[in-house]
Order: structure tokens, then C-alpha cells, then sequence
């Protein structure tokens, strides 16, 4: 099937939705998104920041999309047009979605543990305004820990439910879930209670923001000053394949590997999560090649590559600014 | 939500054995069941929930809810999910007589807030808050279909309609003489007061 | 007068009872369906009735069942919506208590034409007393066997049952409403697919409204197309109004799709006029989601011509100048409203109702919601009034389902139409708020 994105054209699969196309052209024109995960089921379409406009429905019906789509559950048809990066109502109507994120957002970057990797913080870097404009108090919730190694700090979840859907994906016994509903709906596990399950740690790899948190490294480094190592063990629950967070000899912090989309390859156990954390305990297979997705790759992929020049032509010929420089 | 809790909540090993319902309840839950496909049994849920808050005092707690878990074999925390999702389910205790005063729109248009005004003085309590006797809890409710009778306020199943302070004082009189627990469930309804 | 198909009976003592109301041609359309007709017949009569789904969105239902997938050797189901919520909305309720069997019969029609050996009425919770009313016209039509095995001796079989809801008016749309259905929370489904093809715990299923449901028994039994002679253009039939605020007769009325606003609102056989001798300040004409518009454009449209009472009519000048039919949830209000407070309690319901699931609406009608209170307050300033307005743009057309057009829309043609009330506020001059009840009661001594 033949789809268009931002005026560059390529072949996919059958099945494949508007979000995955964009991908595999580049992260140019790839929606940004919040909420969804490629390997947990029925993810996204929540967050509305991934929306797209369809200005050509397919070869045979051109008609245009009413509404802006979430491009993470729209599968292409063929002979689709879609834009992303070069139609202004999209990207005031993304500004939106991260005003509405942001309402009700602490902001507390300087003390979250999440800064530096936090996709709302890229999001809002990218797509928001400098200001807000909202002036209300935003909702506030208790912290709570949830299991030894994980701390629920509600007021910055922005509702993703990844997290929900890791624990009904990957575990057998779900005990959290989503409780009341509109902007008082929480993340919680209802009684006072405690997930332990192997794969609980999971949570915290999946959660965009700073919600869910590795307990064992609270406020033990800000994220840019570890060194990402690539790191396995022969490990009996999950693959062993992991990502060791270093500081000289020290290992403050063990996530899954993430692509360049920022999602886990395979989900790690809790046992190499929060117990292996000496140096000793793996095998280090070399520095980690930084992905996109970090603060500390900021330098990396800021090239000007042939994709970023046909996008930008693009954008200059309607008049854009350039969104990635900021005033 | 007035009736609503936030943060993870106690849970009362003890109590939950002592919840299990009457044996009449039982065979209503087995009917509303048996509506469903084999399977499907997670259907029933909402109607459940009313049932098992009608048994156990007018509120679902962790225990209530962890037992209606048990009885349609799925996950306690979908049962929370699920009830502390929709407005009729009071997850704290409340009154016996919980009064749901309508105040959207064409209830307003008529005069709902000075019917609220007016309970909150005569019960000496506000929008939330239960009597000290335990007797009545008030609440405010989005548009609960009555909008060419209003203003309107729901007890239990009754749909009183037509607001006066008036019929105000005599739903008062007659619920408090009356004294006993008011129920969504209840049979003997009354729509005229 | 004008023809009344629905609730023609609604006055006739014991109306609630299969006798009387077998007695007054009940159940007609399921011998004569049964017994006469192919279920495709039925569902061409349908078609051919122009009849258009009345729960608000007004598509046509017979479109919409010849949509229902039927793979072989699954179960197809057929939902009725009785989630009734939509503010302004009371007329599923009215049908529903006074003639319960007529919403039977028309399940027991429909399910036929659909091939549903299984329907579900969803009744929202608050509706208990309604729900127990169905029950026990559902328990006389099992007795009689116009449910179970075998209907009127033909290899047609159904069952039909009621559920309650909770309390959540987003089960009103229909993806929510299935989901509630299979014990889940309310959140509307990320569409495709739609219930046609997997609805119901993933099966083919339909969801009408009580209104369209009871609509296919005049349907069955007059023909479609002497259905479609009644109305104006692709509004055929009858419709129920329920009539609120500040008029002198408040209550269901059935119209014949088609009679001027004016009419429906001034004469004697419909709403009476406005009570109080006052003048008619504004009007929601289809339940609190739709455009609110003032007197002069709901009389008439921009061009000047009468405005009827048609899905065509009413929508005559886009959201511009003009409004929807919607659910018929018809508001009128006097000269003494404040616009401003009447949306404030539309944008607090809608707070209050949302799910949660989608950022947009989670946040941004809270945030209407708080904005508007400073009105209410005191406390607005001018520049809130634009605030208002881009929050609502964006919240429009970027949710999953429509209840984000539902909080944007009366936001938006309140300001559209009523500027001027945001802006007196704003600088602080009189804000108008009597109290409503002692102009009610003014009347009723």
C-alpha cells in the first residue's frame, strides 16, 4: 500500500496504521506520542498528541478525514495523503494537547527523576508554548509506593495507561488499574496493597512522564550525568538483556534497552532491575549508541539530513517557521 | 464527587468473611447472571454492585467489593475501577436517605439552588455532608432526565418532582418517620410526594 | 392536531398493561412481521420510512441495520440506548414509563428484522423505577408469549433484558454504552471497528434509541413509505420533544416533524408560550449539546424564513446561525436568563461527565468549567472571553468520541451569540441572577 506523509511517498504492509508509515520514513514526520507502545496491545489513541490530518482517505474514496486522526490507531489505506509536520492545524491543534497535558502538570522537573529522559518534557520542549496560560491550582494527589522498588507520584501522570496495560499484558494478577474518572481519574491499586510480580518493574520503563519511579535510584543522579552501558546475564526469568546507568564504577540504575522511539526491546525482570547492581553481576557489552530519545543525545541527531531539508522546504514554501528553533 | 474516596484504602480481612449476601440477594445475583452468555458473567457487575450496596448498608466498601469479585470470579481491582467510575456507587458511608438534588440546566432554570439552599438549612448541613443522626446525606446531581418537572430531587428509586419547600418538608417528614434505609433497588418507588 | 404514532395512547388507563394495551392494537407489528414478512422486508420498510436515529445524531436507521455484519454462527445482538442524559432529555423516560410495551414490541420487531435472538435494554441507573416498569412488561410478554421460544409459533425465538446502569452519561454513546454493558468503566471505544461489525462482546451488534426502537412499530405495521408521508423532506415521522425552562406547559410532546418553532413554542396544543408574560430570550432545541440560539434565530432562519422544527431546518445556517434537532431536548429561556450561568451549568455537567480517557476533554472542560465560574464569581476579565473560545476550538473534533464536541459547542455559539453578556461581566457591570424559584412559584399561587 502506497501512503503519503508529508509529501513523501512509501510502500508499507497491509494493517500498517499511519503512526508505524511515519516511522519507518523517518523521525522527521513521525508523530511524537504519549501514550502509545508499540508492543502492548490496544495502546494509544488517548493522548491525542500523535493526531494527523488525512487530506486524502484513499486512491479510491480521496475524500478528506472530517476530524484530525490519531495516527497510532488509523491504519493506512491505499493511495492515503496524510500531513503531519506540514499542516499548521495540526500543529496548533498538537499545541493543544500539550497545553491540556500541562494543566494539571506540576512542572517539578528540577526534582524529577524522570528529567532528561521525560517524554513530556520533549513534547513540550518541541510542540508547547512558552507560557501557560492556565491559573488555577492544579489537582494534587499523596505519593504512594506501590511495592517495594516503585513510587506512584500522581500528580505528574499524564494518563497514558501504559502502565495498566503492562500489568494486564505481562503479569497474571493486575492489583492496579485506573479508578473515578475525568480529570479525577488516578492510577492507583485501591487498598492499601503492594504489586509484587516479577515484571512489576516494568511500569516504570513504560511511563512517559515521572510518575512511576525506580525507587532504588531516587535522587541518586540526574539522568545526563550516567553513562548508558548495554550490559547481560544469564538470567532465568527474562532475557537478560539490559541497560546498566553508570557512574564511573557504580551502577546507579537498570532499565530495559529502548529503541530510538524510547520503548523497551523486552521487558527485564525485577530481579535485574533492582537486585543486580554491581558491575560484577554482568557482562558489559559496550557503550550504549545514543538514541534520540535522551537529553544527552542532543548534540547527536541534530544533522541536517535530506529528509529534515525536504520537510523544511516544505514548511518554508506554506509559510512555517522553522518549529525547531525556539525565539 | 462528594461520595467519592481518593487513595489506596484499608482493607478488613475479618469483615470481608463476615460479607456475604442473604440468601434471597444471592438468588437475584444468580438471575441477573444468568442474562449474560456463559463467560460473560462480568456483565452483571453494575447491576451487582447496586445489589450488594443495597444489602450492605447504602455504601460499597473495599470488603463489599472484593466479595462481589469473588461471586462473578473476576480481579478485585476491576471491581474498583468499575465502581468508583460511575456516580451511583458511594464508596464512604452515607446517609440512610441520600437526597440527589438535579441542578444542571432546566433544573436550574427553576430554582435548584434555592431548593439546595434550602435543605442545606433545614438539615443544617451542606452539599456532602451527612446529618448528625445518620438520617440524611445531600448531594448535588447532574441531569437526571426531569427537566420538564423540575426542579426535581432523586431518593433512593423515587423521583420527586415538582419542587416546593413544601414538598420539601413532607419527603423530610415522611423519609425520617419512616427511618429506614433508602435504595436505588428499592420496590416500592414513588414518583409523587 | 397533529398525528401522534408513539405515544397517541399515553392518557389511557392501564396503558402500562399488555391487556389494555393489546387491547389497543399492541404487538400488531410483530404478528404481522412474523408472520408476513422476510426479516429483509422488514428492515426495507424501514429504509424506505426515512426514519433517523433519535437518540441525537440522526442517522438513518435503516442504513445503519443493513450495516450489521452476519457472519455465520455468531450470535448478533440488538441494544436499546435508554442511557437517556443528554440534559433537556426526558421523552425515553416518558415512552418508556407510560407505554413500556411499546419499546418491547419494537425490540422484539427490530430484533427480528436484525436476526437478534438476545436484545438488552441499557437504562441508566437513576432509571431504576423505569427499569423495574420494563421488567414486569417484559415478564407479561414472556407470559404471553410474545418472548422465548418460538414466537406466535414461528422458529423466531428471543430474549430480552433490561440492565441498569450507574450513573455516567458518556454511556449514552454507543461504544461506551456497550462497554458499560459488559460490566466494564464507560470509556467509548477507539472506532474502527464499529459495533456493527464488533460490538457487543465483539459480536455484530445495533444500538438504537428507545424513540427509534418504539418508531418501527408504526413503521411495521402502516408501511414505510405511508411513514414517509408524514414530515418535510428527509425529516419523516414524528418526533419527541421534551419541552423545558421557562414555558407554560413543560412535558413530552409528540410533533409531526415539520411544524414551525414557532407554533411548537406559542400554541396552546404544545409548549403555551413563555410563562410570566415574559419574552423569549434563547432556545437549546436539542438537548444542552447543540448551539443555543436567540429568539430571533430560532424563529427564523438567516434567510428569514420560518424555522420548522426538521433536522434540515434546524441545522439551516450551519453552527453559524444556526442549531441541530439533536435529541429534542427543546430549553427555552425567559429574558431574565443569564447565558452565561445556564452555560456555566451546561460546562460543569460536562466536567462532570467526562471519562477521562482522552487529554483534550479530561483537561480542557474542567478548565471551561473554572474559567466560567470567574464569571460567575466576579473575577473574569475580558480577555477570558478568548481564552474560552481557543480552549473550546481545542477540544473540538480532537477527542475520541463526541462528547468533546458536546462541551465545545455550547461554549462556543454562547459566545458566539451572546458576546456581549461575557463582556458586561467582565467589566463588572450588573451581573442578573433573581432567584428562579420565586419566579416559578409566582405562577404556580
Amino acid at each position: 500500500m502506497k501512503v503519503t506523509i508529508d509529501g513523501i511517498e512509501i510502500d508499507v504492509p497491509k494493517g500498517t496504521t499511519i503512526l508505524q508509515a511515519a516511522r519507518m520514513i523517518g523521525q522527521e514526520v513521525a508523530p511524537p506520542t504519549m501514550c502509545y507502545y508499540s508492543s502492548l496491545k490496544t495502546s494509544g489513541g488517548y493522548c491525542r498528541t500523535c493526531i494527523v490530518k488525512v487530506t486524502q482517505g484513499s486512491a479510491a474514496n480521496p475524500t478528506p478525514m472530517p476530524k484530525p486522526v490519531a495516527s497510532c490507531r488509523t491504519e493506512v489505506m491505499d493511495g492515503m495523503v496524510v500531513e503531519n509536520v506540514t499542516n499548521k492545524d495540526v500543529l496548533e491543534a498538537r499545541k493543544g494537547v500539550v497545553e491540556f497535558l500541562l494543566v494539571n502538570h506540576p512542572l517539578d522537573c528540577p526534582v524529577c527523576d524522570q528529567a532528561g529522559e521525560c517524554s513530556l518534557q520533549d513534547l513540550g520542549y518541541g510542540h508547547g508554548a512558552a507560557t501557560t496560560r492556565y491559573e488555577f491550582p492544579r489537582r494534587e494527589f499523596e505519593r504512594i509506593d506501590i511495592g517495594k522498588y516503585v513510587q506512584l507520584h500522581m500528580n505528574r501522570c499524564i494518563m497514558c495507561f501504559r502502565c495498566v496495560k503492562v500489568a494486564e499484558q505481562l503479569t497474571d494478577n493486575r492489583v492496579h488499574g485506573v479508578m473515578h474518572r475525568g480529570d479525577a481519574a488516578e492510577i492507583s491499586t485501591y487498598i492499601e496493597n503492594v504489586i509484587e510480580n516479577d515484571f512489576s518493574g516494568n511500569v516504570i520503563d513504560v511511563c512517559p512522564v515521572g510518575a512511576l519511579t525506580d525507587k532504588t535510584f531516587r535522587f541518586k543522579s540526574r539522568v545526563w550525568f550516567t553513562k548508558p552501558v548495554d550490559a547481560s546475564c544469564d538470567c532465568k526469568k527474562c532475557s537478560g538483556k539490559v541497560r546498566l546507568w553508570m557512574k564511573g564504577e557504580e551502577v546507579l540504575r537498570v532499565t530495559a534497552r529502548k529503541d530510538q522511539w524510547g520503548e523497551a526491546e523486552e521487558f527485564i525482570c525485577n530481579t535485574c532491575r533492582f537486585d543486580r547492581k554491581k558491575t560484577s553481576d554482568w557482562k558489559i557489552e559496550g557503550p550504549t549508541k545514543v538514541d534520540r530519545h535522551s537529553v544527552i543525545s542532543q548534540n547527536h541527531y541534530n544533522h541536517l539530513n535530506e529528509l529534515k531539508v525536504q520537510v523544511l522546504k516544505q514548511q518554508k514554501a506554506l509559510g512555517f517557521m522553522d518549529i525547531n528553533k525556539r525565539p | 464527587m462528594s461520595s467519592q474516596v481518593h487513595g489506596a484504602q484499608k482493607f478488613d480481612k475479618a469483615k470481608r468473611a463476615e460479607t456475604v449476601f442473604s440468601e434471597e440477594a444471592m438468588k437475584t445475583a444468580q438471575t441477573i447472571i444468568s442474562r449474560y452468555p456463559e463467560g460473560k458473567q462480568k456483565s452483571a457487575l453494575l447491576p451487582i454492585l447496586h445489589l450488594a450496596q443495597a444489602e450492605f448498608g447504602g455504601w460499597l466498601s473495599p470488603e463489599t467489593m472484593d466479595y462481589v469479585a469473588s461471586i462473578l470470579k473476576i480481579r478485585p481491582v476491576e471491581v474498583f475501577e468499575v465502581a468508583s467510575f460511575y456516580t451511583m456507587y458511594n464508596l464512604k458511608p452515607m446517609g440512610k436517605c441520600v437526597l440527589e438534588v438535579c441542578q444542571t440546566s432546566s433544573c436550574w432554570l427553576n430554582g435548584a439552588e434555592d431548593i439546595v439552599k434550602y435543605i442545606e438549612k433545614k438539615l443544617n448541613i451542606k452539599v456532602g455532608e451527612t446529618t448528625k443522626d445518620g438520617m440524611f446525606s445531600l448531594k448535588v446531581a447532574e441531569c437526571l432526565g426531569s427537566c420538564g418537572t423540575a426542579p426535581m430531587l432523586q431518593c433512593g428509586a423515587s423521583y420527586h418532582e415538582n419542587l416546593t419547600y413544601e414538598k420539601v418538608d413532607a419527603i423530610l417528614e415522611t423519609y425520617k418517620n419512616e427511618g429506614r434505609l433508602r435504595s436505588y433497588t428499592d420496590l416500592d418507588y414513588k414518583n409523587t410526594l | 392536531m397533529g398525528r401522534k404514532l408513539l405515544i397517541h395512547n399515553d392518557k389511557v388507563p392501564g396503558i402500562n398493561t399488555l391487556e389494555v394495551y393489546r387491547a389497543h392494537g399492541g404487538y400488531a407489528s410483530v404478528e404481522k412481521a412474523l408472520k408476513t414478512m422476510q426479516p429483509d422486508q422488514v428492515t426495507d420498510e424501514v429504509k424506505k420510512s426515512g426514519l433517523r436515529g433519535r437518540g441525537g445524531a440522526g442517522f438513518p436507521t435503516g442504513m445503519k441495520w443493513s450495516f450489521l455484519a452476519k457472519p455465520e454462527g455468531v450470535p448478533r445482538y440488538l441494544v436499546c440506548n435508554a442511557d437517556e442524559s443528554e440534559p433537556g432529555t426526558f421523552k425515553d423516560r416518558y415512552l418508556m414509563e407510560k407505554i413500556p410495551h411499546a419499546l418491547i414490541e419494537g425490540m422484539i420487531t427490530s430484533s427480528f428484522a436484525l436476526g437478534a435472538k438476545q436484545s438488552y435494554i441499557y437504562i441508566r441507573g437513576e432509571y431504576f423505577y423505569v427499569a423495574r416498569i420494563l421488567e414486569a412488561a417484559i415478564a407479561e410478554a414472556y407470559a404471553a408469549g410474545w418472548l422465548g421460544k418460538n414466537i406466535l409459533g414461528t422458529d423466531f425465538s428471543h430474549d430480552c433484558y433490561v440492565q441498569v446502569g450507574g450513573g455516567a452519561y458518556i454511556c449514552g454513546e454507543e461504544t461506551a454504552l456497550l462497554e458499560s454493558l459488559e460490566g466494564k468503566r464507560g470509556n467509548p471505544r477507539i472506532k474502527p471497528p464499529f459495533p456493527a461489525v464488533a460490538g457487543l462482546w465483539g459480536c455484530p451488534t445495533v444500538v438504537n434509541n428507545v424513540e427509534t426502537i418504539a418508531a418501527v412499530v408504526p413503521i411495521v405495521n402502516m408501511g414505510g413509505e405511508e411513514y414517509a408521508k408524514i414530515g418535510v423532506g428527509k425529516s419523516t415521522g414524528t418526533k419527541l420533544i421534551s419541552a423545558s425552562g421557562h414555558i407554560n406547559k413543560p412535558g413530552v410532546y409528540e410533533i409531526e416533524l415539520g411544524i414551525t418553532v414557532e407554533e411548537f413554542i406559542y400554541s396552546e396544543e404544545y409548549c403555551g408560550g413563555i410563562r410570566n408574560g415574559k419574552k423569549l430570550k434563547a432556545v437549546v432545541a436539542g438537548g444542552s449539546s447543540v448551539p443555543i440560539l436567540p429568539t430571533e434565530l430560532i424563529l427564523k432562519t438567516a434567510k428569514g424564513e420560518p424555522r420548522l422544527m426538521t433536522y434540515e431546518s434546524l441545522s439551516d445556517g450551519g453552527f453559524q446561525t444556526g442549531t441541530m434537532l439533536g435529541s429534542g431536548g427543546f430549553i427555552a429561556m425567559d429574558e431574565d436568563t443569564s447565558i452565561v450561568k445556564n452555560l456555566f451549568t451546561f460546562s460543569r455537567f460536562y466536567h462532570h461527565e467526562s471519562c477521562g480517557q482522552c487529554s483534550p476533554c479530561r483537561e480542557g472542560t474542567g478548565w471551561m468549567e473554572k474559567i466560567l465560574k470567574k464569571f460567575l464569581d466576579g473575577t473574569a476579565n475580558e480577555s477570558d472571553v478568548d481564552l474560552l473560545w481557543d480552549i473550546q476550538s481545542k477540544i473540538e473534533g480532537k477527542t475520541i468520541c463526541p462528547l468533546g464536541e458536546a462541551a465545545a459547542w455550547p461554549v462556543a455559539a454562547a459566545i458566539r451569540h451572546f458576546k456581549h453578556e461575557f463582556i458586561e461581566i467582565a467589566q463588572k457591570k450588573k451581573f442578573v441572577d433573581i432567584s428562579h424559584y420565586d419566579r416559578l412559584n409566582k405562577i404556580r399561587a
